[in-house]
């Protein structure tokens, strides 16, 4: 049975996660930090001047992955227009100023995730009692937004509620995403809850 | 016989010079818009409205329900400098968010 997010006493939330619901939710958390890269001078070069890192301008251009675009959108485009070389000049030059400091955000929150599961302690069954502080509880509301950003544009998610997406028959390759979609929401709204 | 300071006068036309500050023309103010997407739950983006701007809860829920109906509302309003850090505070939430001005 799945669990969701209660308001603790003294302020912050709690959730029981049995063994399965905590190793999917940190491979989740993983491979959102993967899609969301490091940040300038991050990886793999070695000692690098961390100012270099914090004077780096970020890219100009929207990225071209789906999920990645809707999670750093263009500031100036208006959907229901076509966008003029205005709107995308003072675009790129918006993303160059705050995309980094974006993704920075992003990846702190879904670190937080992997971090706050890597401490628990689980009994004997495998499942643990996940306490979030008021902090941490940001840091999982931001984290589970972007996974079902992410899990929501790979699934061309829609509107509609009566989306096909939600009638998959078990063997469509699809069912595990579409389920997990769903399940995150849950525990989204759960936590959303405990903040109201 | 001391010398007469100019430097009195230099201070009026700084003074003078900075009036424009003091009575802005009435420039078109900017807007921060939010649109829809399929994704983010109602509450959330109640949630945001309320936790960033500040906005009383019937405000927030009153901007949300724009949102999901109408596909985008105007979330708050004020220079373009301040609704870039608007947008920028959307886009951390996660909501989708543009900037324009309010023609």
């Amino acid at each position: 049975m799945a669990g969701y997010f209660e308001a603790a006493p003294g302020g912050g939330a709690a959730i029981a996660l049995d063994e399965v619901e905590i190793s999917i939710l940190r491979s989740l958390a993983v491979q959102l930090l993967e899609l969301i890269g490091p940040g300038p001078g991050g990886e793999g070069e070695g000692e690098q001047d961390p100012l270099a890192g914090l004077m780096a301008d970020g890219p100009s251009a929207p990225p071209s992955d789906p999920a990645l675009a809707r999670l750093f959108p263009s500031a100036y485009s208006d959907p229901e227009k076509e966008e003029d070389e205005q709107a995308k000049a003072a675009s790129a030059e918006f993303r160059r100023y705050t995309e980094n400091d974006l993704r920075a955000r992003k990846r702190d929150d879904a670190l937080g995730v992997v971090r706050s599961l890597d401490r628990l302690t689980p009994a004997g069954d495998g499942g643990a009692v996940l306490r979030l502080d008021a902090e941490q509880s940001q840091r999982w509301l931001g984290a589970l937004n972007d996974l079902r950003l992410t899990i929501g544009t790979r699934l061309e998610v829609s509107d509609d509620e009566a989306d096909d997406l939600f009638r998959l028959p078990d063997s469509d390759p699809r069912k595990p995403m579409v389920l997990a979609y769903l399940w995150l929401g849950g525990l989204q709204e759960s936590l959303v809850e405990t903040l109201m | 016989m001391g010398r007469v300071s100019v430097a009195p006068i230099e201070i009026e036309r700084t003074e003078s010079e900075q009036a424009p500050f003091e009575v802005p023309s009435p420039d078109v103010p900017w807007v921060t818009i939010v649109h829809n997407d399929p994704v983010n739950l109602m509450s959330y983006v109640t949630y945001v409205f309320q936790a960033y701007f500040g906005y009383p809860k019937d405000k927030a829920h009153r901007l949300m329900m724009d949102v999901h109906n109408k596909g985008r509302a105007a979330v708050s309003s004020g220079t373009r400098e301040e609704m870039e850090r608007d947008v920028q505070a959307m886009h951390g939430y996660g909501l989708w968010a543009t900037l324009q001005q309010d023609r």
